[in-house]
């Protein structure tokens, strides 16, 4: 079977980008999922959003300042997160507004033609480009390297960060390396989901897999397998409806995520109880 | 003979706040250390000086002559072994019993490498002397208040530890548990020639082989001396009243 360059560029490319975008988000959802912090990522993929457009503005790579501007949250978020002394959610409302003024003063300032702006907030996964995958793809080598290096220790933070911490583990620079691991999955993803969506895609897939099973390395798995399933039907419904693809894949993670939370054996045992 | 535990003049706040003022104390190795007071009192904050846990505002901690900074904070976390209030775990959380307790040698081993058989071999030997390996498998949100200090304790002894710090290990547990915990504590004690450092608020409950009690009350030392003179009832009147 053989693809003519046309079909390689409407087929291949959105679906590579999907494949490796759904494995990132399903491993990175299970680390946010776990250590309970959908709302950090959340405010992550906003700053990511306000940063792409700072790029647009700036005129420089998008993405790149995206990076920068994720990881500046993920340093800022990550100690806000971790404060005993005073109410983390009430600080993260504060730094989430903050990204979104940001983003829509960045794109008030914005002249000419605004479509790129639509682009990082709905993602169009038809229109990206090989340098794109391949950015994905990098980013799936560095999290699953990371993943398989540290691979008790960040399961060490997931379980319990204090009780990480009193046995030795650098359990500071762990949650910090995952925080920006979510901030690059989220950047690199703004194209593809767009920067208002992707966050369902990292956190409804591992919230699905979370419903059915005690065990993590199956818990890995069903998430990355409900964030392939999201994004290729999605994919699927966006080319025979007509809809924003982005849009698509969001609907098909939540209505995935409803029927395991519908199924959940966890949720059906403690009910009987 | 270099202390075990060594803290001089350490004060901890948090803003306002101050959990501990201008704190010291020193604890030989092989003592067995009750810690008591009303809450707040900053008992939990005393014992989270000694492993790093708590931050420090002003003084030093030395454990086995060593003082604890930055740098070496880590390693010596590896020889202490923390048995915290007890945890409140999510009971659909995807970790069993077995990984629970094999997270005690994490930070032994170092960072990238793996666990070996021989780790699980010892994991496998204490499970079974605290006579929970017939659960390892269970999830461990869905065991019992007793199980779970169980676990804590063998996490901790998994570490091969030279202090041993316990932080209300009775605490929410009914009659039968207490007491089992109890009798476990004081074998622990007994048989790996281990410095302890229990919390309690607790009295009746510091297991008979404590033979040192430090009274906190309001951020400092008010007493500390033989538990037989600590736990008569007028010094527990006073520790108490408000």
């Amino acid at each position: 079977m053989s693809f003519s360059a046309a079909e390689l560029e409407l087929f291949i490319k959105p679906l590579l980008a999907a494949v490796l975008g759904s494995v990132v988000c399903g491993i990175v959802g299970v680390w946010v999922v776990l250590l309970n912090i959908p709302f950090v990522g959340v405010t992550m993929s906003h700053a990511a959003f306000a940063g792409a457009i700072f790029g647009l503005l700036l005129n420089t790579n998008p993405l790149l300042t995206a990076l920068i501007f994720a990881s500046g949250a993920a340093l800022l978020i990550g100690p806000v997160a971790e404060r005993a002394d005073f109410d983390p959610g009430m600080a993260l409302g504060v730094i989430f507004a903050l990204t979104l003024g940001l983003a829509f003063l960045g794109i008030g300032l914005l002249r000419g033609p605004r479509t790129d702006v639509f682009r990082f907030i709905w993602g169009n996964i038809l229109l990206v480009s090989w340098a794109d995958v391949l950015l994905l793809g990098v980013s799936l080598l560095l999290i699953v390297g990371i993943l398989l290096m540290l691979n008790k220790e960040i399961s060490a933070v997931l379980f319990n960060r204090e009780i990480a911490r009193a046995v030795g583990i650098p359990e500071r620079a762990i949650f910090f390396c995952l925080l920006i691991l979510c901030g690059i999955v989220i950047t690199l993803n703004l194209n593809t989901i767009g920067g208002l969506l992707i966050f369902s895609l990292v956190v409804s897939p591992a919230s699905a897999a979370y419903q059915l099973t005690y065990r993590l390395k199956t818990m890995y798995l069903l998430s990355i397998g409900f964030a392939l399933a999201s994004s290729l039907l999605g994919l699927m419904l966006s080319y025979l409806l007509n809809l924003p693809s982005g849009a698509a894949i969001i609907c098909v993670a939540s209505l995935i995520f409803g029927l395991a939370f519908l199924f959940s054996r966890k949720r059906l045992s403690r009910l009987k109880i | 003979m270099i202390p075990a535990v060594e803290i001089k003049n350490v004060t901890v706040s948090y803003y306002e706040h101050i959990a501990l003022h201008n704190v010291s104390l020193t604890i030989a190795p092989g003592e067995f250390v009750g810690i008591i007071g009303p809450n707040g009192a900053g008992k939990t904050t005393l014992l989270t000086t000694i492993n790093g846990l708590g931050r420090i505002h002003s003084g030093t901690v030395r454990l086995f002559g060593e003082t604890v900074n930055r740098r070496n904070i880590r390693r010596i976390r590896t020889q202490i072994g923390y048995v915290p209030q007890q945890l409140t775990v999510d009971p659909r959380v995807p970790f069993d019993l077995q990984e629970a307790v094999l997270l005690g040698v994490y930070g032994k081993i170092g960072l990238g490498r793996s666990i070996t058989a021989q780790h699980r071999q010892k994991a496998q030997e204490l499970m079974a002397y605290f006579r929970i390996d017939q659960l390892k498998h269970r999830p461990v949100g869905q065991i019992s208040g007793g199980e779970m200090q169980k676990v804590a304790l063998a996490r901790a002894l998994l570490q091969e530890p030279k202090i041993l710090l316990l932080d209300e290990p009775t605490v929410n547990l009914d009659r039968r548990s207490i007491t089992e915990i109890i009798r476990l504590i004081e074998e622990i004690y007994r048989r790996f020639n281990l410095t302890v450092v229990m919390v309690t608020h607790q009295i009746d409950y510091l297991p008979g082989v404590c033979n040192r009690v430090v009274l906190v009350k309001e951020a400092k030392i008010i007493w500390d001396g033989e538990k037989e003179a600590g736990v008569k009832p007028e010094r527990l009147d006073e520790l108490f009243s408000g």
